[in-house]
């Protein structure tokens, strides 16, 4: 049940939606495509599921080379954003119909039904009309849709950005548990970070139709491979500074120590919020800041700090540090990097 | 409490707020009595006049124009030459809005644009494309004369005539319901194990069932009362190729006018049921769509 792709390659026109894609997902894995608006990932999912036709590369499902299956063929799995419930068939109808029309006998078909309304928690609502449900009981309708014909893999096009935020992280949970029950090969497609990393086991972070990186949401997180990523996933600082000795960058009056970068060259160095460190007495490499702002952000109170010639940073640390330590605008403070990455410009 | 207006809204403010919005009530008067008079004029008159015309020489009189034979031959010919063309035009407007809202192909806007062509054209020169095309002089008259097929006044040519003139309706009310609908349902029922012929029969047909039927009637409303084309292709022969529209005619220009708006009657009372099934099948389908918007917005 595991699906591949190679070189997967789709534009329009002279857009290029997906650009020589290739990656793997084992087995009972968990895997979500993470990108913008326009990166290509609904695409990719789309030409998994045979809904789009590539215009060079593979899909292999379950080792078997599948490209030129139609979408009826693949036995996939496919959940819509939006979705696409039978509006003129009530839910046990839209359950059923996936075994319907493949001809699976009707007693065979009734019982699958009801096992999948209740596995989807919505076992008193076959009679129901999907125009008489809430958005995340139609989503769940949906999955249980896509589910009930045994599908090799299940695919989910943005599945929770429809709903709002109390229920999708209610869905959220409950996907992770009905992967982790049926085990079934699953990928998602999603623009929201805090979900990828929440749902999934494994990341594919998508830009311009292209790969940028692969791993678990710790790593993703942790040692962004590209620009992009690390631009793109958590919050940052970004700042481009000059090496000014062999390894050695210097802004303003921080100093970055940044490996093999030879002198002369420009690079860009990112640094979370949470890893600037910010005392009120000086300790070992950190230099004065003043605070230039001071904003609520539930459990933790972000900084605005002020090195000196207006460069900017921000920070991110505890409520309580900050309350006890009397931050507020104005103040002057010690600030210094605790972390950071570099990825060289020319 | 539930209902009772807040005392704050009673007070002068409110009234000039109403005063402002309202026109002034002559204005009000004339624009309503203007638009009353002139259905009055142009609607409720001609149709109150087709039914007490027809019934001016007495029941029996209506009966025995209703029931002559030509009369009835005429019946017989319109409803073959509509139900022939609403058949074929079903069929072509339902494959057209298929092609056209869920392929991409060349040509698409052209053929788009040219669904129109019969709306457009004056049904007369719809009639004279065919007799251009089947006629003795024509580009298949000398072939069909040899092979002893009569198209031209007779009723191939009329069905063919009125198919021409119907064509756009179906495909018309079908193709802006199916874009709004969009390829969702389609694409899932196709992932799901579905072929193309039972996604069309289970999940297309269901969900555009009343627009399909809103154009058959317009189209079957169309194909009874066509005049212009059929009357060239037709040549008038009075119980062989004369459709009740021409029947009609020919019973007024020989000042049989009971007789004539008797076999009008027939067809006014055709539009007025239409109507009725038009309007209902409109409501249908509005609140189809209305339930699609309204599950979009719970989302």
């Amino acid at each position: 049940m595991s699906i591949e792709v190679r070189n997967l390659t789709k534009t329009y026109g002279s857009f290029k939606a997906v650009d020589r894609v290739s990656f793997k997902v084992e087995t009972g894995e968990l895997l979500a495509l993470l990108g913008p608006s326009g990166s290509g990932k609904s695409t990719l999912l789309r030409m998994v599921a045979g809904l789009e036709t590539p215009d060079s590369g593979e899909v292999l499902l379950t080792g078997q080379e599948s490209t030129t299956l139609s979408a009826r063929q693949r036995n996939v799995g496919f959940v819509f954003q939006h979705y696409a419930l039978f509006k003129h068939m009530n839910v046990r109808e839209n359950v059923a119909f996936g075994l319907k029309v493949r001809k699976v006998p009707q007693a065979e078909a009734e019982a699958r039904t009801e096992e999948l309304l209740g596995l989807v928690q919505m076992a008193g609502y076959g009679g129901r009309y999907p125009s008489q449900l809430s958005g995340g009981q139609r989503q769940r309708v949906a999955v249980a849709r896509a589910l009930a014909p045994r599908p090799r893999v299940l695919l989910l096009d943005e599945p929770f950005g429809a709903l709002d935020a109390k229920v999708k992280s209610e869905l959220r949970d409950w996907i992770r548990r009905l992967h982790e029950e049926a085990h079934i090969t699953t990928v998602f497609v999603t623009h929201d970070q805090e979900e990828a990393m929440e749902v999934a086991k494994k990341i594919i972070i998508l830009d311009k139709g292209r790969v940028e990186q692969e791993g678990d949401p710790r790593a993703v997180f942790d040692r962004p491979a590209t620009q992009f990523v690390a631009d793109f996933v958590g919050e940052t600082n970004s700042i481009e500074a000059i090496a000014e000795e062999d390894g050695l960058a210097v802004w303003g009056p921080l100093r970055f120590s940044i490996g093999t970068v030879a002198k002369g060259r420009r690079v860009r160095i990112y640094f979370r919020p949470h890893d600037v460190y910010v005392t009120s007495k000086k300790e070992s490499l950190q230099v004065p800041a003043t605070i230039t702002g001071e904003f609520f952000k539930g459990a933790f109170t972000e900084l605005d700090l002020d090195l000196g010639g207006g460069r900017r940073v921000y920070a991110h640390l505890p409520r309580g540090l900050s309350e006890a330590s009397g931050f507020a605008p104005g103040a002057a403070v010690y600030a210094g990097i605790t972390g950071f990455h570099v990825f060289q410009l020319d | 409490m539930a209902g009772a207006p807040p005392t704050s809204f009673r007070g002068v403010p409110v009234a000039g707020v109403h005063a402002g919005r309202r026109e002034r009530a002559w204005v009000r008067f004339l624009l309503v009595a203007f638009t009353l008079g002139f259905l009055g004029v142009f609607l409720i008159l001609p149709l109150v006049l087709v039914f007490s015309q027809a019934f001016e020489s007495g029941v029996l009189a209506y009966w025995t124009a209703v029931s002559d034979p030509e009369t009835l031959h005429a019946i017989r010919l319109t409803l073959l030459a509509a139900g022939l063309s609403v058949a074929f035009n079903t069929v072509f407007g339902v494959s057209a809005a298929w092609a056209l809202t869920k392929f991409d192909f060349p040509g698409k806007q052209i053929l788009n644009t040219l669904i129109d062509l019969p709306l457009t054209v004056s049904p007369v020169i719809s009639g004279l494309i065919f007799v251009l095309v089947f006629g003795l002089q024509g580009w298949f008259g000398a072939w069909l004369q040899a092979h002893n097929v009569q198209i031209l006044f007779a009723w191939p040519g009329i069905v063919l005539a009125t198919a021409f003139v119907t064509f756009p309706f179906v495909a018309r009310e079908l193709v802006p319901l199916m874009n709004e609908l969009g390829r969702d349902e389609e694409e899932a029922a196709m992932v799901l194990g579905a072929s193309g012929w039972q996604t069309f029969w289970k999940v297309t047909l269901p969900n555009v069932r009343w627009g399909l039927a809103y154009g058959v009637i317009l189209c079957n409303a169309r194909a009874m009362g066509e005049f212009g084309a059929v009357s060239v292709v037709s040549g008038h022969i009075r119980g062989q190729t004369n459709t009740l529209p021409l029947h009609v005619e020919i019973l007024y220009d020989e000042y049989q006018s009971s007789a004539a708006f008797a076999a009008a009657s027939l067809l006014t009372l055709l539009a007025l049921v239409t109507l009725v099934l038009k309007h209902w099948s409109h409501l249908k389908q509005s609140r189809l769509l209305a339930e699609a918007s309204r599950s979009l917005e719970l989302e």
